[in-house]
């Protein structure tokens, strides 16, 4: 449930879920976003959902915080709403130029290549917000024993496909972008197309996400 | 004629298709984007005959310089910007904030903007353009919008699919105000710095760096002290977010940001002073001042019925 509403500036409201991240939370945050996006709530201009936290940004011409906020505290969440996870299977290969960072992990990890590859293509990820790019998911979470910090200084470039690492989380870099999470691999699957508007995201909030090696070979011949 | 276009000689600095941008898709991790000065967007409309949400073309720094080739067709430009108007042997000097008649081999220069970033051309037509949720406006970083979510390069054609035969002269005697006092709400990590950082970022001057640009500004100033965490879990942002990275240096976000961000966020501009911000070019110094919620509401009813006054006397 919602602990506390503040403004955020003079045109967002920020519902705070509390401090603890898990997929209990994180599916409240969803159940909200959905359910607001559903009343089409007049003045509403977009609503992002992250782990445990959720923006509502509104036109300031045509409603305030104060009535809002009044809005979202009395609203009534559709419980079982059909929230169907989906499934997807994402081919990575990992061989050298498209694992960039695996040594770094190594070192800080204290783990070897393999061990940090078994224990990432064995978990099953869930999907708990897509944003920052187009796109991108943020999937949870990674075994203790893979939570490393973000580069020291961030790439000015990742390449499109990349899949990179950062404390309990892992993403997908949808396209060529600033970033600086620990590249391990790269995956030929286009996670986000412009050109499809009513579902341009493969992955979605909610959605669950496993990992699959492949070869250079499998990568350079890989069709859709 | 049979078509009506404009030949791009030299596209400028940061020249794109823009409108009042997309809503509602945050949530996959697509920014409004859309003019970034909403009110010399709207005045340039307005000034062409258009409606609100009509695509034009906003330029940073230097503009474009276009060769017309075509039936004769009224153009705008808005902001505090230099240009010329070649027709014939005739070298005009343009004004902002007034109609000017093109007609077929006339060129366009915008030389460039002064003292601000952003200006704005309008024609009293319809460019030919993709739109993309909506909207055309171009996301370069995500390649989404009309020209393939590109900038405009040099050499290229931009199509005009309709002219709308409104061809009366209009003009608004307007002066682009500059202000460096930004008023900002405090944001949801105030408390993360220490009672020094929070006075330097309400007493101190901060310089806007280089690397600014359409997804945010970045502001060179004494470091702010964060004393409880430099990184947050990461989660939406808004325009007008004041993020502070742990190198104490806050960035402003701007409309077409990351929708996403880990970084603690220590303030918010007001949106009443959006637009003025936007334009603060790079070197100039910026003040932040803080409002509470219902100061700010009311500097935006101010805001917005000033735009409104604006565009009833055009």
């Amino acid at each position: 449930m919602i602990k506390n509403i503040s403004n955020l500036g003079d045109a967002a409201l920020y519902c705070d879920f509390g401090k603890e991240i898990n997929k209990d939370i994180n599916t409240h945050v969803i159940k909200y976003f959905k359910t607001i996006q559903k009343k089409n709530i007049p003045g509403i201009n977009n609503i992002t959902p992250s782990y445990n936290k959720l923006i509502i940004s509104f036109d300031l011409k045509k409603i305030n915080f104060n009535k809002l906020k009044k809005i979202i505290d009395n609203i009534e969440i559709i419980q079982n709403d059909s929230i169907q996870n989906k499934k997807f299977e994402i081919p990575v290969c990992c061989e050298k130029g498209f694992s960039l960072d695996i040594k770094r992990l190594e070192e800080k990890l204290k783990m070897k290549e393999e061990k940090i590859y078994e224990s990432f293509f064995e978990k099953e990820f869930f999907c708990y917000m897509t944003g920052f790019i187009a796109g991108m998911p943020f999937l949870g979470d990674l075994d203790e024993n893979l939570r490393a910090k973000r580069l020291d200084t961030p790439r000015v470039k990742v390449p499109k496909g990349s899949i990179g690492l950062t404390e309990q989380f892992a993403n997908i870099y949808t396209f060529e972008s600033p970033g600086g999470w620990n590249i391990i691999g790269n995956t030929p699957l286009n996670i986000f197309d412009s050109s499809k508007e009513n579902k341009p995201n493969l992955i979605n909030p909610g959605d669950l996400v496993t990992f699959k090696r492949i070869t250079k070979e499998n990568y350079q011949n890989y069709h859709e | 004629m049979s078509e009506n276009y404009f030949e791009i000689l030299r596209a400028g600095i940061n020249s794109t298709f823009q409108d009042l941008g997309r809503n509602n898709l945050y949530h996959i991790g697509i920014p409004f984007s859309g003019a970034m000065d909403k009110r010399n967007y709207l005045l340039a409309n307005k000034l062409t005959g258009n409606d609100h949400n009509h695509p034009v073309i906003e330029f940073a720094y230097q503009g474009p310089h276009v060769k017309y080739h075509g039936d004769k067709i009224n153009i705008a430009i808005t902001g505090d910007v230099s240009f010329k108007i070649k027709n014939g042997n005739n070298l005009i000097d343009g004004e902002c904030y007034q109609s000017f008649i093109l007609e077929n081999d006339d060129e366009l220069d915008i030389i460039s903007t002064n003292k601000s970033v952003y200006g704005y051309l309008a024609i009293s037509g319809t460019f030919d353009l993709k739109f993309q949720w909506s909207s055309c406006s171009t996301n370069t970083k995500a390649k989404i919008g009309s020209n393939n979510g590109e900038k405009l390069s040099d050499n290229q054609k931009i199509i005009i699919k309709e002219i709308n035969n409104n061809f009366v002269s209009r003009k608004l005697n307007y002066i682009n105000k500059k202000i460096e006092n930004i008023r900002v709400i405090k944001g949801t990590n105030f408390n993360y710095f220490s009672e020094e950082g929070k006075k330097i970022f309400f007493k101190n001057e901060f310089k806007v760096s280089k690397l600014s640009d359409r997804m945010g500004m970045r502001l060179e100033g004494k470091k702010i002290e964060n004393i409880v965490d430099t990184n947050i879990r990461s989660e939406g942002l808004i325009k007008g977010v004041i993020q502070v990275p742990a190198d104490g240096n806050p960035i402003i976000m701007l409309s077409d940001h990351g929708t996403i961000g880990g970084y603690p966020k220590i303030g918010v501009v007001v949106s009443a002073d959006y637009d003025k911000l936007v334009q603060l070019t790079p070197g100039s110094t910026i003040k932040f001042q803080e409002v509470d919620l219902n100061s700010a509401e009311n500097l935006f009813k101010l805001y917005d019925l000033e735009t409104q006054n604006l565009i009833s006397q055009i």
